[in-house]
């Protein structure tokens, strides 16, 4: 009976899990790039650029998540700004996760030996420099495993979406059970298929772990 | 007269509330070796730091090869590329194998192109006698090594002067003499060197000049033999008598 059921509601859910892996990519890339922004700004030295970064880093991080889809998705459009779901759930999840990721990027580079930097400085080289050829590839290593974990993270929060109507893996699931009353299969393979995507993802944070304590 | 390659021009230094540099006056000539020696906490190391702007200062003037330094200037590059630094903890970079250490400054800062940079690069290990540890990592060496490393990528700058903060400090005693003969070897080339430095021997036999600070000010200034033997001033006399006679 399960596995019948399963084999129907199968390639339902995979159409779920596409979207699901989409958002969580494409979030996982923008909270990345503005996460470093963030970073950098709050360990540049230029006061009115680090108390910018802290600001927005404390409102992201002081609002739920699922609101800030909300002012997104429903807000913004009254302001002349539309986003598909899509668009949005991924802008959304972006941002909030920026503030987390700023904060392990800043850990990272703040846990880096000052003499490094005064070293790099002896040799001439400008801030930017600095930062990419000495402070960022040192930062990496340690910035690693938490990082791992942020992305998991960020897999089961793409669930969020569904709030804003992306038919991701748990809307997909949620609309399968409505329809049918299986909760049970439904939400069995639904529960499957995450863990399914985040135990690579889980052994993946172990070893780069188990790596960073070796060196 | 030429112009001295750093010059020291009544520099004061506070950090906070502590005045830690109180009107230093000193000038080293090119191809000249100036040990300064004094008690720990005598402002040594931020005379260092203060001429390749490591440091800011907040009084007089510290001009190297002529040029002004200033921190918040453009010119502060170039000043950096003219003096070299080595420091007590070598800071050398970790993610980086040794030759790679030495040609990061003239690759990277001088734009000078890698073919020629990777020569001068093993030239210089070879010089330092590493010669068989270009590719080894910072954590695979000795303490020893990897100052020796730092000098090569001192050097690799071409500077006019190079810098030294307490090169041997960090050191097991046996390691020592191996990173002191390196530094004899450059001072007897003719580079000019300033180095803050605990070892008398060395600055008795290498230095052309002794500065002795205490408290923030020059105490004594000479020629190292005769500072270091016939000391002048009472707490230099004190100084050397502790460091000399530890017990």
């Amino acid at each position: 009976m399960f596995w019948k059921d399963a084999a129907l509601f199968f390639p339902i859910l995979l159409e779920g899990l596409r979207l699901t892996v989409i958002v969580t990519l494409a979030s996982l890339l923008l909270s990345t790039a503005l996460g470093l922004v963030w970073a950098l700004m709050r360990v540049s030295g230029i006061k009115a650029l680090a108390f910018f970064a802290q600001c927005a880093v404390n409102v992201i991080r002081g609002i739920p998540i699922i609101v800030q889809l909300f002012y997104i998705y429903f807000v913004l459009p009254e302001l002349g700004i539309t986003f598909t779901a899509m668009q949005a759930a991924i802008i959304g999840l972006g941002i909030a996760y920026s503030a987390y990721q700023s904060e392990n990027f800043r850990a990272g580079i703040e846990a880096i030996d000052h003499g490094q930097i005064e070293a790099a400085q002896s040799l001439g080289m400008g801030w930017a420099m600095m930062m990419r050829r000495v402070i960022v590839p040192q930062a990496v290593k340690i910035v690693l495993p938490p990082y791992g974990n942020t992305m998991i993270m960020m897999l089961k929060d793409s669930s969020q979406a569904s709030t804003i109507t992306v038919a991701e893996l748990a809307m997909k699931g949620q609309m399968l059970a409505s329809s049918t009353f299986k909760n049970s299969t439904v939400f069995t393979l639904v529960a499957l298929l995450y863990l399914v995507m985040s135990v690579p993802l889980i052994l993946f944070v172990g070893w780069l772990e188990r790596r960073s304590k070796k060196s | 007269m030429t112009t001295p390659v750093i010059e020291l021009i009544d520099v004061h230094k506070h950090f906070g509330s502590n005045h830690v540099l109180r009107g230093i006056n000193a000038t080293i000539a090119k191809g000249e070796v100036v040990c300064i020696i004094g008690p720990s906490g005598s402002g040594k190391s931020t005379i260092l730091r203060c001429v390749n702007g490591l440091e800011a200062y907040d009084g007089g003037e510290v001009r190297v090869d002529g040029i002004r330094v200033d921190r918040s200037a453009p010119s502060i590059t170039s000043i950096r590329t003219h003096v070299s630094m080595v420091f007590q903890r070598f800071n050398l970079f970790p993610h980086r194998t040794a030759l790679e250490n030495v040609i990061e400054g003239p690759v990277f800062v001088k734009r000078e192109p890698r073919e020629s940079a990777l020569v001068r690069g093993r030239e210089l290990l070879a010089r330092v006698g590493l010669a068989d540890k270009e590719d080894a990592r910072p954590a695979q060496l000795s303490g020893g090594q990897m100052q020796r490393v730092a000098i090569a990528r001192a050097l690799a700058m071409q500077p006019n002067a190079i810098l030294f903060d307490e090169p041997t400090s960090a050191l097991d005693p046996e390691l020592v003499g191996e990173v002191l003969a390196v530094m004899r070897t450059l001072a007897e080339e003719g580079m000019t060197m300033a180095v803050v430095t605990h070892e008398m021997g060395f600055a008795r036999e290498v230095a052309d000049r002794v500065l002795f600070i205490d408290g923030g000010v020059i105490v004594e200034a000479g020629p190292a033999k005769q500072l270091l033997t016939e000391p002048q001033h009472p707490r230099t006399q004190d100084f050397l008598r502790r460091v000399l006679r530890p017990i």
